[in-house]
């Protein structure tokens, strides 16, 4: 796959070809696979998504420790926020489903990562909901976020061990945002844009879950990176242009990553699991390995 | 080379693709070195294992495996009620191992059908993983390819004849690995190939007088 969006960017606008077209082909190449195969990977995976969504907005999972579970639902209900009944509640309460199925060993399309698995279904099935948009489309869009985790894993890390959670639920909340742009009809340097507006205002987010555990932020997390992406996409098809190229912005948030204390890389020594509250909850809410008797 | 489909993927069960997913990859790795499911197994934790595998579903995950689950798998969740009502004897503890382990990392000792084999594997991120021991040999296996594992007696031209049955059989060989304890000691091969080696080549290996055990083991995926 491509080491730089700007790279792709270029083959695709040389080629008169979308990002997803341009990513699917050179995908082909690679793996020795033809587009239709990759294609229908993307579309169980989509399914996956879609009933990821369903399932926690039934709103009666709880995790192992029962410390989530049960909120994407109070947002999809409520009617008390200023946002409520729009795309953006609808997006945050597909964001919460889908990590609070994973919390309870549901299953999910770890994209890029199990703990940063809500935001790209929340943000492409409710805006594909919201603008009627067909699932070739949405399968394209996941292409292009394919792409753009792929430019992230090379130069930078998916990984909240490595690189905090800018490079989980940041990586996966640029991707949604390159991936909706698509969608929506923008041209590949906006899908560019997109990403750097998002991701720019992800730096330096740390790792903090509350006993190691992907639970606590980790489901409420991928809601606000959800809204984040949505800042992006619109600030992008808006025709904002970022002046630090794409690139270059997924680069330092590997710096900023590899120079993060390990306190705040998924240690639960740093941040919100370390706050007073968040030590207590990990002690008396995590559940126990049943280990044999000594 | 990162593909796609490794980003907007795998399908699986959380809630972790490195305590979950891996895991499970693990136990099923294991489960196909003892050819099936085991009856025993002593499964010891360490590092981020033994600490955040709590509640991370580690054990199910592991379990889960050895029962031939996949990660995908809905069954990983009640694996461990799973494992009690077939009457199989699984226990947990919490282990230190060498200083210079991976932190996600486990030991297994399992038993199946007489045989007993002790394994150490890790979980190296995104449901990467790596077995870096079995019964005492040092070796690296992954599991992302289809693999043969053998144990034969230290023989000149060992490996050039098994490579050779498995040209014969066209199977394609992508790696082949061989270490022993000691010099003129059995010697531990693991071979991955492009494609599932099949019962024919498995056979074919095995009637060498000098091959001890063979298994073949299916790609977990990762
Ligand atoms: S806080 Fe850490 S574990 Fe949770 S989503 Fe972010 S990177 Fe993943």
């Amino acid at each position: 796959m491509y080491k730089s969006l700007a790279d792709a960017i270029r083959d695709a606008e040389a080629s008169g070809r979308t990002l997803s077209a341009t990513a699917l082909a050179l995908e082909s190449k690679d793996q020795g696979r033809t587009v239709d195969d990759i294609r229908s990977a993307l579309r169980r995976a989509l399914e996956v998504m879609r009933s990821a969504v369903e399932r926690g907005l039934e709103g009666d999972l709880r995790s192992a420790s029962g410390l989530v579970g049960g909120d994407a639902a109070l947002v999809a209900k409520s009617s008390a926020g200023p946002m409520s009944n729009t795309l953006f509640s609808d997006v945050l309460a597909r964001a919460l489903a889908v990590q609070e199925v994973n919390a309870a060993m549901g299953v999910i399309v770890a994209a890029p990562t199990a703990g940063g698995a809500g935001v790209l279904p929340a943000v492409l099935t409710g805006l594909a909901r919201n603008r009627k948009i067909g699932d070739e489309a949405v399968i394209d869009a996941l292409a292009t976020a394919g792409l753009i985790g792929a430019v992230v894993a090379e130069r930078a890390s998916l990984s909240g061990a490595e690189g905090g959670c800018q490079a989980e639920t940041g990586a996966a909340a640029g991707m949604a945002a390159g991936a909706a742009t698509e969608m929506l009809g923008g041209t590949p340097s906006q899908v560019g844009h997109a990403v750097a507006l998002t991701m720019q205002g992800l730096l330096g987010l740390v790792c903090d879950p509350l006993g190691g555990l992907v639970e606590l932020p980790c489901v409420f997390r991928n809601a606000t990176g959800a809204a984040l992406a949505l800042a992006g996409i619109e600030m992008a098809l808006a025709g904002i242009t970022f002046a630090i190229p794409v690139d270059e912005v997924i680069d330092v948030m590997g710096e900023i990553g590899r120079n993060m204390d390990v306190r705040y890389r998924e240690t639960a020594g740093g941040g919100l699991a370390a706050t007073p509250t968040g030590r207590r909850l990990a002690k008396e809410r995590l559940v126990q390995i049943r280990t044999a008797p000594r | 080379m990162v593909s796609l489909l490794d980003i907007i993927g795998p399908v699986m069960v959380g809630p972790s693709s490195s305590h979950t997913a891996g895991a499970c990859r693990i136990g099923l790795l294991v489960r196909g070195l003892v050819g099936g499911t085991p009856e025993k197994a002593r499964i010891e934790l360490h590092g981020s294992f033994a600490r955040t595998g709590e509640g991370h579903g580690t054990d199910k995950a592991l379990a889960g495996g050895l029962l031939g689950f996949r990660p995908d798998d809905e069954r990983l969740r009640d694996a461990l009620d799973i494992m009690e009502r077939e009457g199989l004897d699984y226990q947990f503890e919490k282990t230190t191992l060498a200083d210079d382990s991976h932190p996600n990392t486990c030991r297994l000792t399992v038993e199946r059908a007489g045989q007993t084999t002790t394994v150490i594997g890790s979980s190296l991120g995104a449901g990467r993983i790596r077995l870096s021991e079995i019964d005492g040999y040092p070796v690296e296996l992954t599991g992302h390819l289809p693999t043969i594992v053998l144990v034969a007696a230290d023989q000149p031209g060992s490996v050039a004849r098994i490579a050779g049955i498995l040209a014969e059989k066209r199977v394609n060989l992508a790696t082949m690995r061989l270490t022993r304890k000691e010099r003129g000691g059995d010697a531990f091969m693991v071979i991955e190939c492009d494609e599932p080696p099949g019962d024919i080549a498995r056979e074919a290996i095995d009637d060498l007088d000098w091959v001890k055990w063979v298994r073949t083991l299916d790609k977990v995926g990762g």
